[in-house]
């Protein structure tokens, strides 16, 4: 609680002690902005992800569509005896066949506007809603079969699975990206704070030689490394969210490449990174003060 | 006040020195005399705790030095001051700020000590230096400057080596009127020098003992000097 306190007070005095030095701190304040910036990123990614997953999960869940492959003079009269099962089935909310005009809408972006559906062999659709609890699908698929031979029910179970575990994978991608990206942060800050201490061996023992405590020593290096983290991390989120904030937004068009970007309250999510960042840094340089001052006691 | 009680030292396998008592007793003033390599560096570090004895006992203010964690061991160099041959400091700050680090280090603020930095700069001859870097001083400068570090925290002991090594007749024998000094204000002084001459002015001026470390003995130098 004191190393807190005294990292985030102060000595300006204290601070001075350890000259200002070059090359180590344009690498922690870069690393800290360029793995902040991935880390908006990999957070973005997550939660959208996450968000598709749950969208996709719910939407497709209650919604089922009924196939009618019948020839031209049957599709009619099995499409009305399948709407009459389907109304007969428990747990079916809702049933309708699709009219021409949505079924030419749903081909329109394979074969553009205007089908002449009338001239095409295309099987009529029936959009079927579940209730809560839903139907039983297989009792459903047996009594298709045997009333309307053209019926064919896909409860979108098929592919409606491996998008979810897509997304959810996806999102446990980002999560993981997330946590190498604060190991390889830690990592570079270590490597950083080793040079600047190797760097300022002299330095350390001067103060030794005057009776400075380890502590004292070491809190001189990660305060400066903490803050720079701190620094570096605060402008790599700025660019980041700008980033994501001009990033294409949701569309039907674009599909799942669009809607990367934050939403509502979670735009607040990244400004948790600098922080974090820094801890990264503080725990790392503590450690590596710590283990370089022992070596040259 | 410093004790070594059989003290040995190895050093990259062969022996330095073996079996030496010496007691710094409070107020006195001591010369350490002898060849270039006969360990007189090395026994300095023993007294301040730089380096541990390989064989026998050194004891500081009643403490076994042996036993002393670091912070301990920050505490004990707070009550010995000590003055390099080679005067490292901190060269990107200030002379003032230098010879004030002791003070910056053990938390005591500078602006309360402002008084007594002046006056300690005074008496080293450094208030016209206060805002020089330390590659600017002058060999005599920088032993000053190394001497007024070495007594900011007003220690019990102080400890120079070859403090007159690097400068002229007339400022060593400046330097020496200031740990003369030191020694009448009641400090402990422990100084290694091959500087005879120095040795034979101070007679004149302070009871000082001389230690003499040869053959891996020491012994105490009489009239001979």
């Amino acid at each position: 609680m004191n190393a807190l306190r005294a990292l985030i007070i102060g000595d300006a005095q204290a601070d001075r002690v350890v000259p200002p030095s070059g090359f180590t701190a344009q690498l922690t304040l870069f690393v800290s902005g360029a793995m902040a910036f991935l880390c908006v990123f990999a957070l973005a990614l997550s939660l959208a992800s996450g968000r598709v997953a749950t969208r996709w999960s719910d939407e497709l869940a209650r919604a089922a569509t009924l196939r009618i492959n019948a020839p031209a003079e049957q599709r009619v009269a099995q499409t009305e005896a399948a709407l009459q099962i389907l109304r007969q089935t428990p747990g079916v909310a809702k049933a309708r066949a699709l009219t021409t005009d949505e079924q030419a809408a749903l081909l329109a972006p394979w074969f553009g506007a205007g089908i002449p559906l009338d001239t095409l062999p295309v099987p009529q659709l029936i959009e079927v809603t579940e209730d809560d609890p839903g139907y039983d699908a297989q009792g459903l698929r047996l009594r298709l079969q045997a009333e309307v031979p053209g019926a064919v029910l896909d409860d979108h179970a098929r592919w409606r699975r491996p998008l979810v575990e897509a997304a959810i994978a996806l999102r446990r991608l980002g999560v993981v990206s997330i946590l190498l990206i604060g190991g390889a942060m830690g990592a570079m800050i270590t490597l950083a704070a080793n040079a600047a201490l190797a760097a300022n061996a002299q330095v350390i023992e001067v103060l030794r030689l005057v009776g400075a405590q380890d502590s004292y020593i070491a809190q001189a290096f990660v305060r400066r490394f903490t803050l720079r983290a701190l620094t570096g991390a605060a402008a790599g989120v700025a660019l980041g969210m700008i980033g994501v904030f001009l990033m294409p937004e949701a569309s039907e068009e674009g599909g799942f490449l669009t809607g990367l970007g934050f939403q509502s309250w979670r735009w607040l999510l990244p400004l948790i990174i600098p922080p974090v960042a820094a801890t990264v840094a503080f725990v790392a340089t503590t450690r590596a003060a710590r283990k370089r001052l022992g070596e040259l006691a | 006040m410093i004790e070594l009680e059989d003290v040995g030292y190895n050093y990259g396998g062969g022996e330095l020195f073996s079996n030496l008592s010496v007691q710094l007793a409070p107020g006195s003033f001591h010369f350490l005399t002898g060849p270039s390599g006969a360990g007189k560096t090395t026994l300095l570090k023993l007294c301040y705790g730089s380096l541990t004895p390989t064989a026998g006992r050194v004891r500081a203010f009643n403490m076994d030095v042996k036993g002393l964690d670091r912070d301990q061991m920050a505490y004990l160099r707070r009550r010995v001051g000590v003055v390099h041959q080679d005067c490292r400091f901190l060269d990107h700050l200030p002379v003032v700020e230098n010879i004030a680090l002791p003070l910056t280090v053990s938390g005591r603020g500078l602006t309360e000590e402002q008084a007594n930095l002046k006056e300690l700069m005074n008496w080293v001859g450094l208030s016209e230096r206060m805002d020089a870097l330390p590659p600017e001083l002058s060999g005599g400068e920088r032993q000053r400057a190394a001497l007024a570090r070495a007594v900011i925290l007003s220690p019990d002991v102080i400890i120079a080596d070859e403090p007159t090594g690097n400068v002229d007749w007339e400022m060593s024998q400046r330097l020496l009127r200031l740990l003369v000094e030191l020694n009448h204000m009641g400090k402990t002084i422990l100084v290694a020098t091959h500087d005879l001459p120095l040795i034979r002015a101070a007679k004149n001026q302070v009871q000082a003992r001389v230690l003499r470390l040869t053959n891996r003995q020491i012994v105490s130098a009489g009239a001979d000097l």
